[in-house]
Formats: structure tokens, C-alpha cells, sequence
């Protein structure tokens, strides 16, 4: 009987971490799956397709697409919503695939990870070093609220948050213009047309 | 003597504006270690000399880092430590004072053995021989580091991104606070003269330029606003280093949590 409980024990216990996955584990098998793109011998355009499913599949892009507006999302209406998170993923998408594009046989090794709270953890990873660049640290913020569908938020380049240039660059945009949600969405949309 | 005066009375000026701004509640230094908000006062002057600098940077400097980049290895590295050499000569009066005594004296050995034993800096042998790694200080970072604000955000011409702040401390180097200056452009040597501290100057923005040559132009290419994208990546940088964080330390990254939150309780 007692053997019976604990077969049942493991098996709950077994069964209840399978879908848990480790921020840390997340972003090697996320970095690895990039990488194995990025040393393909394929097309740039071919490289950047693969990596915006890649980004789809592992990035937050709703969440950043809100933190990136910064204050100016409590003054969307639900229509303006929809359209700006179109417009932000499109770019988004673009935007970051084409900066990872540019890496050629990019060897990353995840060797850390901090536990902020429930929600976040940050995974420590180093872009290793050639004779045409310096090593780089990059930090990841993963959101952990749902841990089995960890996700990325942020890319922390030597101390630089990518997701915090690019709420300042579209704060920029719409300070430029008065506040107009509307010319943030126009230069969006030019940005990923062409 | 009328050229330090000149000097000395823009460089209060510039810190006086400062302290102004930074008590108007625009761009203090807040408590609870918010992300700071530093206003672009000046944003159409320095949009405007930020093209000019883009301008400069297609037409000559790029050119330049791009032919230094073909240089051989050797030349490049020699190079590139012989600037950094050269900046220790700033960097350790702003450890003193900072407060930071050890690192002073750590850096004032580096500075010996590199300009000694490496051939005036042109051979790193302190990191070879287990130097703790170099992390460069300047005036601007000692007055950030005194909990002086950063003003309001500047671009200066050729130069590029700044504060008021951060411009006032490059004042501070021709005041006497950088030797390398002093002793090229007072120094009664054959060897010094300003056409030296300037090659020395150049060849430190080359080096810097040559370096980033990818990282720029794939920046300005994924930029929606490349003007904004700059300031932002400087004023982090520039916070970054007047803390002494190490990059990627979890304080850098607790700054904007607050933002982060909002969005999860959406």
C-alpha cells in the first residue's frame, strides 16, 4: 500500500514538473535554435523568416508592445488597441530579426540565472568572443507568470535595455507629434513596409 | 590666462543651469530608483547637430574607422591601448575623488607598467600579468557620483551625445584636471605639443567609431527614431557607469519594474 502511495506521489510530482520549464533551459534551447539558423547556408531573408517564428513562438510581444508605449496605453481605445499591437508585432518582428541577422554563427552560453520575483528571472548568457568582436553580455528578462510558457521581455546588452531604447524612441515619436497616437502608428508602418 | 577664465566662468554656468534643472523636479535623481527622466531641453538645436554629426560621420569619420579597421591586428590593438593608456590619466584622479583609494593605486600601477614595460601603453602587459580588469572614470561620472544631476541632455558637435553635466566635467580636463593635456599643451618638452594631444584625441574617437562600425549602422538601420535610440543607449550607459554597475546587474535591471508591473496587472 505504502509502495502504491509513493508510485502515486512521484508520479503527480513527475507529472506536475514536465511542463515546468527552467528560464534558463528556455533561453539555451531558444539562443541554440537561433544560432542553428543563424549558421545555416541559406539567405538573409530566408534566416530572418525563420527567426521571426522563432520570436512569435518565445518573445512577449503583446507585453512589450504595451511597455513600449510607455504612459500613452491608458489613452487607447480597444480599436486603437488592436491596431497598434498589428502594427507594434509587425515591427516588432522586423526590427529584431533583422538585428540578429546580422550574427553569424553566434555561439551564446547561458551561465546564470537571478530570481526577481514570481513573475521574472533573469537569465545571464554571454556572446562569446571572436577575433572581429568582443564578447557581450546579455542579460534576458524572462516572464515567469506562467512557467510552463516562459517568455522573453527584455534583452539587456551589456547593462542596456532594449525594450526601455525602444519605449524612448516611441515616446520621442509621439512627443514629436503632439501626442498623436496616430504618427506613431504611421511611422510603424513605414518602418515595416519598407 | 583670459582663455581659463573664459573657461572656468562656462563651466559655472553650465553647473549652475544644472543645479537649476535638476531642482525644478524634471530630472532629480529619485528615491526610489526610478528610471530618471532627463529632459531633452535643447531637442531641435541638438536634432539639428545630431545631422550634422551623421553628416560628418558619412563623409569622414566612418571612411576613416572603416580604413583603420584594415589596418593590421597588432597596429589596431597598439592603438587602442595606447589611447586606454592614456585615459588612465583621468581615470585615476576621478577614483581619488570618488573615494575609491585602491583603485587609484591599482590603476597608477597599471599606468606605470603599461607605459614602462608595455612601450607607452602600446602593449597591455598589466592585464597580461592579472591586472584587475580597467573600468574607465571621468570628471563627468566623479560630479554624477557627488549626486550631481545630469541636466538637460546635450549634443555637441563633432563630439556627439552629452549632458550639461557630463560637458561641464570635460571641462574639467583642460582645467588642469587631465596631465596628458597638460603636459602636451604647457609642457615645456620638444616631444608634446597640442598637435600630439589632438592626433592622441582623434585617434581615440577613430578607435571608438571603428569599433561600433556594425553595431551603429545595424542600430540607425532598426531605428524608428535613431536620434532617440542614441540618447537613450547613452543616458543608460552614462547611469550605468557613474553607479559602478556592473553591466547586466540586477540594480540595472530593477529600474523599471514599476513599468513591467503596470503592464501585468493590465
Amino acid at each position: 500500500m505504502k509502495k502504491i502511495f509513493l508510485i502515486l506521489l512521484l508520479f503527480c510530482i513527475n507529472t506536475s514538473n514536465v511542463y515546468s520549464i527552467e528560464p534558463d533551459v528556455f533561453i539555451q534551447s531558444t539562443v541554440n535554435r537561433a544560432s542553428q539558423i543563424l549558421s545555416k547556408n541559406i539567405s538573409k531573408e530566408e534566416k530572418i523568416n525563420q527567426l521571426k517564428s522563432i520570436a512569435k513562438e518565445t518573445v512577449d510581444i503583446k507585453g512589450v508592445g504595451f511597455y513600449s508605449l510607455g504612459s500613452a496605453r491608458k489613452n487607447l481605445n480597444d480599436s486603437q488597441k488592436i491596431e497598434y499591437l498589428k502594427l507594434f508585432e509587425d515591427y516588432f518582428l522586423k526590427s529584431f530579426s533583422s538585428r540578429l541577422a546580422e550574427y553569424t554563427n553566434p555561439e551564446i552560453e547561458v551561465n546564470d540565472k537571478k530570481f526577481l520575483n514570481e513573475n521574472y528571472t533573469i537569465v545571464n548568457s554571454l556572446l562569446v568572443g571572436t577575433s572581429e568582436r568582443p564578447e557581450v553580455k546579455i542579460d534576458w528578462r524572462v516572464y515567469t507568470k506562467d512557467p510552463e510558457n516562459p517568455l522573453i521581455r527584455d534583452l539587456i546588452i551589456e547593462g542596456l535595455s532594449l525594450a526601455r531604447t525602444q519605449k524612448e524612441e516611441f515616446s520621442s515619436i509621439l512627443n514629436s507629434n503632439d501626442g498623436d497616437i496616430n504618427a506613431l502608428f504611421k511611422t510603424l508602418e513605414e518602418f515595416s513596409k519598407n | 590666462m583670459y582663455k581659463k577664465f573664459v573657461i572656468t566662468l562656462i563651466s559655472i554656468f553650465l553647473l549652475s543651469f544644472n543645479a537649476i534643472a535638476g531642482s525644478s523636479g524634471e530630472l532629480v535623481l529619485s528615491e526610489n530608483e526610478k528610471p530618471k527622466k532627463i529632459k531633452d531641453c535643447f531637442e531641435k538645436l541638438n536634432r539639428a547637430t545630431f545631422s550634422f554629426n551623421q553628416g560628418l560621420d558619412r563623409a569622414i569619420i566612418s571612411p576613416i574607422a572603416k580604413g583603420y579597421r584594415k589596418l593590421p591586428d597588432p597596429i589596431q590593438k597598439g592603438t587602442g591601448n595606447a589611447v586606454k593608456n592614456l585615459s588612465t590619466l583621468i581615470t585615476i584622479p576621478n577614483n581619488v575623488l570618488q573615494g575609491d583609494i585602491k583603485t587609484a593605486a591599482i590603476n597608477t600601477g597599471r599606468l606605470v607598467v603599461n607605459t614602462t614595460v608595455g612601450l607607452l601603453g602600446i602593449i597591455d602587459v598589466a592585464n597580461k600579468i592579472g591586472f584587475p580588469k580597467y573600468v574607465k572614470e571621468d570628471y563627468g561620472q566623479t560630479l554624477g557620483a557627488w549626486g550631481v544631476g545630469p541636466g538637460c541632455y546635450l549634443v555637441l558637435p563633432v563630439l556627439g551625445p552629452s549632458t550639461i553635466r557630463d560637458t561641464a566635467g570635460s571641462f574639467a580636463n583642460v582645467l588642469g584636471g587631465d596631465p596628458w593635456y597638460n603636459a602636451s599643451i604647457h609642457g615645456n618638452n620638444e616631444f608634446l605639443n597640442e598637435g600630439v594631444f589632438l592626433t592622441s584625441k582623434a585617434l581615440s574617437g577613430i578607435e571608438f567609431r571603428a569599433n561600433n562600425i556594425e553595431s551603429l549602422d545595424n542600430l540607425e538601420k532598426n531605428s524608428v527614431d535613431f536620434y532617440a535610440s542614441v540618447k537613450s543607449l547613452y543616458l543608460q550607459d552614462r547611469e550605468n557607469k557613474i553607479e559602478n554597475q556592473n553591466r547586466g546587474n540586477i540594480e540595472v535591471i530593477y529600474k523599471n519594474e514599476e513599468d513591467w508591473e503596470e503592464i501585468d496587472n493590465q
